[in-house]
Formats: structure tokens, C-alpha cells, sequence
């Protein structure tokens, strides 16, 4: 079925990295009838494959390739050389994703107008409005199956969401829910209904959680116009003498060098390797970096804000058994500079096993303060705060000037610091979690740091005008026609909402876009 | 093995009660006070693996976990590359303490001589390891309360994802 083609062949659509943007684009595009080669550096992984075990999971699916991490976020000194928990593998990070699935709200696609100028903060308004992402947030949501919306059922809920709705509603929380969740409630597009085994992180063994390793990607092989190529390491990106993208340098599993010759480009591989590779092509014509000619690229990189708590009770919890992520609270998302931040935030349920615990719950930490919290991990509830952060400008993804990887490629270096802002907001969500289990009984509760970045956005943003971003509404480079960015660097900002939604409409959208232009052979 | 070779139930009694400098066994064993478990030592000095392996409860002391989890987890340092940086690292804690670790009675007084060697790369060695090597222990997960793996056996759909009953 999946026709090979030939790596000479110039009129296929390139796409590199086949996670949330990457898998979706390239489905829909073979679904359209064109031709995609998608370059992979992971393997495939299955339903049958995935390991119910956090450090085996992780050593068979996560991006473990040399990354180095500098700025004042606590994660460059606990994890230095793992700034971002995300994975390698055909359907990217939505095989370890948790599965919520929230629409932006609509002053969050022009915040720069809503929140005016706020100091150290780069804001920009995106070129797009909620209004016409909407078609494609209802594809999105079908293609996912998300709970909650177009009929489909809520989850039912877990131990670990009946302690945190019953804290919620004591503290007055109206909208209080089991989530909109890409998690099947019942039987949808020939996958299985959820049965609660608790290893949403590590890879959804009944295939109930939705991904584009084995939802969209499948679906695109079937036509007969994908070619995935697995452990496949896009390295350098071509282009000839009118500035044109030609063609994609990637190395496979043996360190043999191949080229690709294409059409179109299309960049999907996170936050932190999309902005690499448009870096490591820079040439003679594009010195610094393709795309580039705004300087952006690698800028603005925002992971949001975030944050844990766990609550102790005096009784047994169980947060383990059932989806890792249970519930949300969404009152805290809208924008009310009187709490003294702008933007908001989202409280989510989650669970760790015990090994992850001792990992993240207070990095570093050793002793009785530790380990007698580890101790009443039965009776521990957990949650998730997730919020907008500010974009900064010296927040940055930028080559290594010493570190490369196993194929001689310089690495990233990841620079974070919060912004005021993205303090302010933690501040106010511990106070808020804290109070959420104290309201049903919470013998201990503990703010809980931030964990390797999930959520990369907005190093390759979009932007209205040319000077201040790297793509434009369709996510089409400013600089070169032919190339696309596709996953989650196009953010213009963050939002309070978990990203993957947003990112499969874009790329529902743009898929569109892409069929459009070409037949009418503008591309 | 030879029976002088093996930390005896006296020697580990000994050593509960804060005078284990009577520990002076030589030989590459020691074990649990019933010897439901013995550990082999190659490298190390039998008395530096004690050490390492108090050293390693009081980093993350859990009073229901054995000693044995402690060993499993730190016995990967009885290398001949690792050895030697072990043997000077376990020096150095004594030396902080006086003379031995081990000798020193009360948890409270052991974590005050760690708390002056914390930020030492020995140590965070030593910690960093634990992280992955106790609580990554199979075996330990159910003294947590902890069901590991559960697709084997249909998730928790019928088996208590919602079961508390005290809300
Ligand atoms: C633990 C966890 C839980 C999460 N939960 C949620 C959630 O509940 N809701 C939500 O909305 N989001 C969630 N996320 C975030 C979500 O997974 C990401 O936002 C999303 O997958 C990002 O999509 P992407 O296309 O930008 O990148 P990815 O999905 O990461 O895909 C990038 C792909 O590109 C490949 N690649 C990279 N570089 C190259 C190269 N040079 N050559 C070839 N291939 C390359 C990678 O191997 C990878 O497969 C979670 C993430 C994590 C880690
Ligand atoms: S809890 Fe549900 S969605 Fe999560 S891994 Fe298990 S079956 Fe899949």
C-alpha cells in the first residue's frame, strides 16, 4: 500500500517529525491525493509495544539525544540535559501525550490587544482568530474523538477526580468537569473504549487515547501516497539559487546520508528540533539560518507556566488507578489582571507512579521531608496547573557551540527564565490547588516544581507582519514559499490550554491550504 | 562462604545500637540479620559497603523497607572503576564524622554530617543513583502501596478506579 518513492522524486511534499502537527499533515495531505515522504528519527511503536512501566517506557520512546539548558528555571539545574519530556517516535509526543484537548479562548489569539504592553513580555496578536480556527477545531475534535464534544460522552471519573471535584465545589468552583479528553468513553473509529489502566504517559496499550502514530498516519499509508521512513534524522534542508526549499539531508539508522529531493517542506518536529534544523541549514544566501530574516526563529520559546500539588489525606486515594489526567478545573482560565497576573490557568488531575514520584516530586530533596511524603503515596491526590506564560525574547532555542549529536549536528541549548507574570500566576495556583485538597481534608499538601518541559511553543511564531515573526496564517515561512512550519513552534503565544488540539486544527487547516495552493499551482 | 566472611545478625545489632565500629569483619559478605539476604562484595571493603548502604537510608529513609533494597540499589558501585571513587568518598564521609559514619547513633546527627557534604559531586552521586535504584525496585512498589503494570490484568475498570468511599 504505502508506495515508496523515489528519493529523487521532486515532486513530493516533505514532512519531517509525524507527532501532533507533523502525523496529522501528513494523513490529510495523503488523504488529499499528494504525495508526502514523512521523515521520522523514531522508530514505530504500537499499542502491543508500549511498556505499562514509567523508566522502561521511557527508555523505549522518549528523545533522549543530547540537549543542553541554561536560565534560571529550576529544570536546567535538576535535568540539564533533559529540558523537555517528550518523545521520539513514528505519532511523536501524542503517544505519551495525557489527552486533554481544549479550544483557545477567543481573547487568547490577541492577547497583545487584551493585555497591552507588558514589560519584558514579547506580545504579539496572532494573524487569526478563534472564528476561523473554529471549522477546524470541529475537525480536530472529531478526528480525536474528544469527550464532551459533537455527543461524544464524558469519562467517568477516577479516585484521584472525586477528590479534587469534591475540593473544588467545597471551594466554590463552578466548572468542574472529567475533561475534554482525546480518550475514547465509548467505542469511536474502530478504537476501544478507555478501561482505566492508569499508563496514559507511557503509550495507551488498548489504543483508546488518540494518536497520530496510529490513528492519522495509518490512515494516510492507506491511500497509497505516505511513505513513512522510520529512524530517519532530518539534518540539513536544501534550497537553490531563487531561495527555494528543494530538498531534505537526513541521516538514517546506520548514519548513512541521504537527500530527498521535494516540492514543499513542511517542519514538524517540536519546538526545540523544528527551530534546530531552519538553524543548522543556514548557507551562503540564508547565513543566518532559513526563515530567518526576522531573527526569530528560536525566540520566544514558551513551555507554560506550571506547577503541581499533591494533597495527603488521611485515607487511601489511589491516583494511580485510572487515566493519568481525570478532570479539570476552568474557572481560573479567563483573563482577570485583579489577581495579579494577566492571562490564566488551568488546574488538571494528574498521577504519577512511584517511580516518577521520587523523580519529580521535589528534585534534589532528600531526607524525612522527602520520604515520609513518599510514604503516604496511597493516600495522595495529585493535580496539574497549566497557564499561559509570557513569550520573551530571551527565552531562546539556540545552537550549541560545543555539544553535537551522534551525527555530528550542534544541539540545542534551551535558555528559560520566568517572567514576573508566570510567577505571579504559579503563586496564585499553588494557593488555589493547596486550598482544593484542604477543603476535603488534606493532612499535607506540596507545591510541586515544574517537571521537564511537555508543552514547547513559539519558537518558530506566526505573525502578521514579516519583521516580527517566522510564519504567517497558514504557517508558510515568510521568507520562502515552499516551506512550512506545522507543530507547536508556530504559536504566536500560549494560551491557558493545552496546545495539541490547537495544533492538529492548524494542521488540519494548513493541509487545506497546501491542496489548495498546488492546484491551483501556486505551490 | 565462609562464615567470618558474612555481617552476622550480632554485627548488624551491634550496628543498630550505635556501636558499629564493632563491625571489623573482613572478607567480601554482608547480610541481613536473618540472612534472608547476603550481598557479595568484590571490590569495596565490606565495611565501606555498610557504610554506603546506611549512607543510602538515611538519604531516603523509609522505615519499612529493609536494608536489603538499600544494597540492590547502591551494589552497583562494587566495581573495579568504581571502587576506589567510593572508598574515598565513604573516607571522606567519615572523616567528617569523626572517624565512622557508622558510629554515629542518631539519624539526626548522620544527616547533619550529610547536610555539610550535600552539594559534594560524592554525594549527589550517591542520591542521584537512589532515585532510580530503590524506588524503580519492583519489589518495593507494594510497601508504597503501588500496583505497577495493570493492562495484564484489564486495567481498573472493574477494579477500583473509583472506589473510595470516605468523600
Ligand atoms: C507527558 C506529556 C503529556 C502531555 N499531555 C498533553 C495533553 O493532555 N494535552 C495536550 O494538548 N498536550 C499534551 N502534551 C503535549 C503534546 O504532546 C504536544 O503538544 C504535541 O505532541 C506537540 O506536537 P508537535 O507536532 O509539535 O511535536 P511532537 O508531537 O513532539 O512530534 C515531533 C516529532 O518530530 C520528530 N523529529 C524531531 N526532529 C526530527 C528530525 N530532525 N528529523 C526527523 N524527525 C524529527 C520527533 O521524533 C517527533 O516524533 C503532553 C506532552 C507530554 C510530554
Ligand atoms: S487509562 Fe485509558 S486512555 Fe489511559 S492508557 Fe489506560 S486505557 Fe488508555
Amino acid at each position: 500500500m504505502a508506495a515508496p518513492f523515489d528519493k529523487s522524486d521532486d515532486s513530493v511534499v516533505v514532512v519531517i517529525g509525524t507527532g501532533a502537527g507533523g502525523g496529522v499533515l501528513a494523513g490529510e495531505l495523503a488523504v488529499k491525493g499528494i504525495n508526502v515522504v514523512a521523515l521520522e528519527a523514531g522508530g514505530r511503536y504500537l499499542p502491543e509495544d508500549y511498556v505499562n512501566d514509567e523508566w522502561d517506557s521511557f527508555a523505549q520512546l522518549a528523545w533522549t539525544d543530547a540537549r543542553t539548558t541554561s536560565g534560571n528555571w529550576r529544570v536546567s539545574r535538576d535535568f540539564s540535559g533533559l529540558p523537555a519530556w517528550i518523545v521520539k517516535a513514528v505519532g511523536g509526543t501524542t503517544v505519551h501525550w495525557a489527552g486533554a484537548s481544549l479550544r483557545f479562548q477567543e481573547h487568547e489569539f490577541r492577547v497583545r490587544s487584551e493585555y497591552g504592553n507588558i514589560p519584558g513580555a514579547n506580545l504579539l496578536d496572532w494573524p487569526l482568530t478563534l472564528q476561523e480556527l473554529e471549522p477546524y477545531y470541529d475537525r480536530a475534535e472529531k478526528n480525536l474523538g474528544v469527550t464532551r464534544t459533537h455527543g461524544i460522552p464524558g469519562l467517568p471519573g477516577s479516585n484521584n477526580y472525586l477528590v479534587f471535584e469534591a475540593g473544588a465545589k467545597a471551594l466554590g468552583y463552578k466548572n468542574v468537569h472529567t475533561g475534554r479528553m482525546a480518550i475514547n468513553s465509548e467505542d469511536y473509529d474502530g478504537r476501544l473504549a478507555c478501561q482505566q489502566t492508569g499508563f496514559c504517559f507511557q503509550g495507551c496499550k488498548w489504543g483508546a487515547k488518540w494518536s497520530s502514530g496510529y490513528v492519522d498516519i495509518p490512515r494516510g499509508e492507506a491511500t497509497g501516497n505516505l511513505e513513512v521512513r522510520e529512524h530517519a534524522h532530518a539534518a540539513r534542508i536544501e534550497h537553490n539559487s531563487e531561495g527555494k526549499v528543494t530538498g531534505v539531508t537526513y541521516f538514517d539508522k546506520d548514519g548513512n546520508e541521504h537527500r530527498q529531493r521535494a516540492r514543499l517542506v513542511c517542519v514538524a518536529g517540536n519546538s526545540f528540533e523544528s527551530p534546530r534544523l531552519l538553524l543548522n541549514s543556514a548557507s551562503a544566501m540564508f547565513p543566518d539560518g532559513l526563515a530567518n530574516s526576522s531573527g526569530q526563529v528560536g525566540k520566544n520559546y514558551m513551555r507554560h507556566m506550571t506547577g503541581s500539588v499533591y494533597g495527603i489525606f488521611d485515607k487511601p486515594v489511589r491516583m494511580w488507578r485510572g487515566t493519568t489526567m481525570a478532570g479539570i478545573v476552568t474557572d481560573e482560565a479567563r483573563n482577570d489582571p485583579s489577581r495579579g497576573f494577566v492571562g490564566g490557568y488551568e488546574m488538571e488531575t494528574l498521577a504519577l507512579g512511584i517511580p516518577f514520584m521520587a523523580a519529580f516530586l521535589n528534585p534534589g530533596a532528600w531526607g524525612r521531608e522527602f520520604t515520609t511524603a513518599l510514604d503516604s503515596y496511597e493516600n495522595m491526590a495529585g493535580m496539574w496547573l497549566v497557564g499561559e506564560d509570557m513569550p520573551q525574547e530571551t527565552n531562546q532555542i539556540s545552537l550549541s557551540p560545543d555539544t553535537k549529536d551522534q551525527w555530528g549536528l550542534p544541539v540545542v541549548n534551551v535558555h528559560f527564565s520566568d517572567h514576573a507574570n508566570d510567577i505571579a500566576m504559579r503563586n496564585h495556583a499553588y494557593r488555589q490547588g493547596k486550598a482544593i485538597y484542604e477543603a476535603v481534608g488534606a493532612t499535607r499538601t506540596m507545591p510541586t516544581p515544574p517537571y521537564p518541559s511537555t508543552h514547547n511553543l513559539g519558537t518558530n511564531r506566526m505573525s502578521e507582519k514579516a519583521h516580527e515573526g517566522v510564519v504567517n496564517k497558514w504557517g508558510q515561512s515568510h521568507d520562502i514559499s515552499n516551506l512550512f512550519v506545522s507543530d507547536g513552534s508556530q504559536f504566536t503565544t500560549g494560551g491557558a490550554e493545552n496546545p495539541t488540539l490547537t495544533i492538529v486544527a492548524l494542521a488540519f487547516r494548513q493541509a487545506d491550504h497546501i491542496a489548495e495552493e498546488m492546484s491551483r499551482g501556486a505551490l | 562462604m565462609q562464615k567470618e566472611n558474612v555481617l552476622t545478625r550480632r554485627d548488624l545489632l551491634a550496628r543498630s545500637m550505635g556501636v558499629a565500629g564493632a563491625f571489623t569483619l573482613g572478607g567480601s559478605f554482608i547480610a541481613a540479620t536473618d540472612a534472608a539476604w547476603a550481598l557479595e562484595v568484590k571490590h569495596l571493603q565490606p565495611r565501606t559497603m555498610a557504610t554506603l548502604v546506611q549512607m543510602a537510608r538515611d538519604i531516603y529513609p523509609h522505615d519499612s523497607i529493609g536494608d536489603e533494597f538499600y544494597a540492590i540499589a547502591v551494589k552497583g558501585y562494587d566495581t573495579p572503576e568504581q571502587a576506589p571513587g567510593i572508598e574515598e568518598g565513604i573516607a571522606m564521609l567519615d572523616g567528617m564524622s569523626g572517624g565512622g559514619y557508622l558510629d554515629i547513633g542518631w539519624e539526626a546527627d548522620r544527616n547533619a554530617v550529610l547536610r555539610r557534604v550535600q552539594d559534594t559531586e560524592f554525594f549527589q552521586m550517591i542520591r542521584g543513583g537512589l532515585v532510580v535504584g530503590l524506588y524503580n525496585q519492583k519489589e518495593v512498589w507494594p510497601i508504597f502501596g503501588y500496583e505497577g503494570e495493570s493492562f495484564s490484568k484489564g486495567g481498573y475498570m472493574d477494579r477500583g478506579f473509583n472506589d473510595i468511599n470516605w468523600l
